[in-house]
């Protein structure tokens, strides 16, 4: 069978090579600092395994996780703009490959979705070849690594590591932002652990009238929009507004069907951050690099969509959920 | 109710534009202290919370692929697609930007857009460019409200598109955290399946909006001409 953690091991893998080609970079501007971070964080995904089966010490890994959290806000981690095909060579490869430059990005999604799809049937004598538990995620590696070879065959490159080394340009690229949603998780989490849910939801109930669907669904997504104009992503206010209203009232209560509550729960959230100045990367940093005369004007244009789509994801959830 | 400095932490740490990284930390460990915590347990609850949350960096396995189609011109093949746009209305350039922005991110390519990538060299010159070869001229105002839909589509595009992708931190957060905390077993499939309906609302929702941005201009246009051909007089 393959086990969700084999995934982990080929993240972890990953990240144990751009740390290796770092450390090896001599030009990059924080060579050491750059090639930790990355480095430890590949450990972090083997050790979690032991940690997940209890088997090894968490504190052990949560020092670890602060340690990669002072590298990368202290600039130890930088970009170290690693070279690549330059825009004429990618301009000749586009037009010799066309839309064939596709197949292997639609590679992945139709690997991953047969074999979740025929995953009940895969099996080698009577154990499943995929992990019941987790088949989405271990038919999406099994896409990705299938999609890898199918661009290898099909694009030919020079060195059969590009993959390697341009997947290390975009990671360094993204740099401690790649970090930032397992760290909200962690967060949420966290937050559930203290009990910031159970407090939101009496206060929320304060206001809920006892036995109301509608008033459930409402506060629930207005909740997520709230929190997420607040916090400025969804991801944050998501574990929050779970606690308090989506599985106690909506689930547990009302019996809602779990993906269609959470998943359009997250939605409302999104909507939220279409109006938030605290999502600086999507709405303040577009109007500074288009010049704009009105830094908040790509949230006026986005508000009207926001609202009406709000209430479509209220109406969704009270109709596919229960 | 003390707990709740944690969240007032995050607003206050994002608003004055703090590391995220740090703000997650300190607002953890406060929360846990307040809610009565020590020092080993919050180091366990750290450590615990990151490997059960290892399936939020997944988009990781991904970059492989992107990373070598990139390098073979994903980019610039994307860009001839949207350029083929060109001859349109500006609400229909932005409409048509925007279900490829869509489209592209439900199958996982969400790297193929974006602000510096694609909206500033490529999208909002094209909508203006329509503009101007409507109406001749293409004043500061409107220049203004071209660059604000500009950006405003790849945000909603990507935002309605990826979450209909299984292997985006949005939809394995609701996993790890669902599957953690209640003990359910939610498949990420099945989420991003309930993604479609809100997805498709996204699209009709915004795109009848740019329809009525090009109406809107139409409007805008005919109205200034009656002004100036007045002030002539």
């Amino acid at each position: 069978m393959i086990n969700v953690e084999v995934v982990y091991w080929l993240v972890g893998i990953l990240f144990l090579a751009w740390g290796f080609l770092i450390a090896r970079d001599v030009a990059h501007p924080k060579r050491w600092g750059s090639s930790s971070f990355w480095g430890l964080l590949g450990l972090c995904f083997f050790y979690g395994t032991w940690v997940q089966a209890g088997t090894a010490p968490g504190w052990v890994l949560g020092i670890a996780v602060l340690v990669l959290v002072l590298l990368a806000s202290t600039g130890l981690l930088r970009d170290g703009k690693p070279g690549t095909s330059g825009p004429a060579e990618r301009e000749a490869s586009a037009a010799k490959f066309g839309n064939k430059l596709f197949i292997p990005a639609l590679t992945l999604p139709a690997v991953t979705v047969i074999l979740v799809l025929l995953a009940p049937v895969l099996k080698v004598g009577n154990v499943p070849l995929l992990d019941p538990k987790n088949t989405t995620l271990v038919a999406l590696a099994i896409g990705a690594v299938a999609a890898v070879v199918v661009a290898l065959m099909l694009l030919k490159p020079k060195h059969p590591l590009t993959p390697v080394f341009e997947s290390r340009r975009i990671i360094e690229s993204i740099g401690w932002a790649a970090l930032l949603p397992q760290m909200l998780s962690t967060l949420g989490i966290l937050f559930t652990k203290a009990g910031v849910g159970t407090a939101v939801g009496t206060l929320a109930s304060g206001m809920l009238p006892k036995g109301s669907l509608i008033a459930g669904v409402l506060v629930y997504c207005i909740g997520m929009f709230v929190f997420t104009v607040l916090m400025g992503n969804g991801f944050a206010a998501f574990p929050i507004m779970t606690a308090a209203i989506g599985w106690p009232v909506l689930v547990q209560t009302f019996h809602g069907n779990p993906p269609v509550v959470f998943a359009i729960g997250m939605l409302a959230g999104f909507c939220g951050t279409l109006c938030t100045p605290m999502a600086a990367n999507f709405n303040l940093v577009p109007p500074a690099l288009l010049e704009m005369k009105n830094k908040y004007g790509v949230i006026s244009a986005q508000i009207g969509t926001a609202i009406p789509l709000l209430g479509v994801n209220v109406v969704l959830m009270y109709f596919l959920a229960f | 109710m003390l707990v709740l400095v944690g969240v007032l932490l995050v607003i206050i740490g994002f608003a004055i534009r703090l590391n995220p990284l740090i703000v997650v930390t300190v607002a953890g460990i406060v929360t846990a202290l307040l809610g009565g915590m020590n020092p080993l347990q919050i180091l366990d609850a750290f450590g615990t919370g990151f490997s059960s949350s290892r399936s939020v960096t997944i988009f990781v396995a991904v970059l492989p692929l992107v990373g070598i189609i990139e390098y073979f011109g994903l980019q610039e093949k994307a860009k001839l697609l949207i350029a083929k746009l060109a001859r349109l209305t500006a609400g229909r350039v932005l409409l048509g930007y925007m279900v490829i922005r869509q489209v592209t991110a439900a199958v996982g390519l969400n790297s193929i857009g974006g602000h510096p990538q694609t909206v500033r060299p490529l999208v909002y010159p094209m909508a203006e460019g329509a503009a101007l070869r409507r109406y001749g001229h293409v004043p500061e105002a409107v220049k203004e409200k071209i660059k604000a839909q500009s950006a405003a589509v790849d945000n909603i595009g990507l935002f309605f598109g990826e979450d209909v992708f299984v292997a985006v931190g949005s939809i394995l957060l609701i996993t790890t955290f669902v599957d953690t905390t209640y003990h359910l077993h939610l498949e990420p499939l099945q989420l991003a399946i309930w993604a479609i309906p809100t997805a498709i609302a996204a699209l009709l929702i915004h795109g009848f909006r740019l329809l009525r941005f090009d109406k809107a201009l139409d409007r805008d246009y005919a109205k200034a001409t009656v002004e100036t051909v007045g002030a002539e007089n």
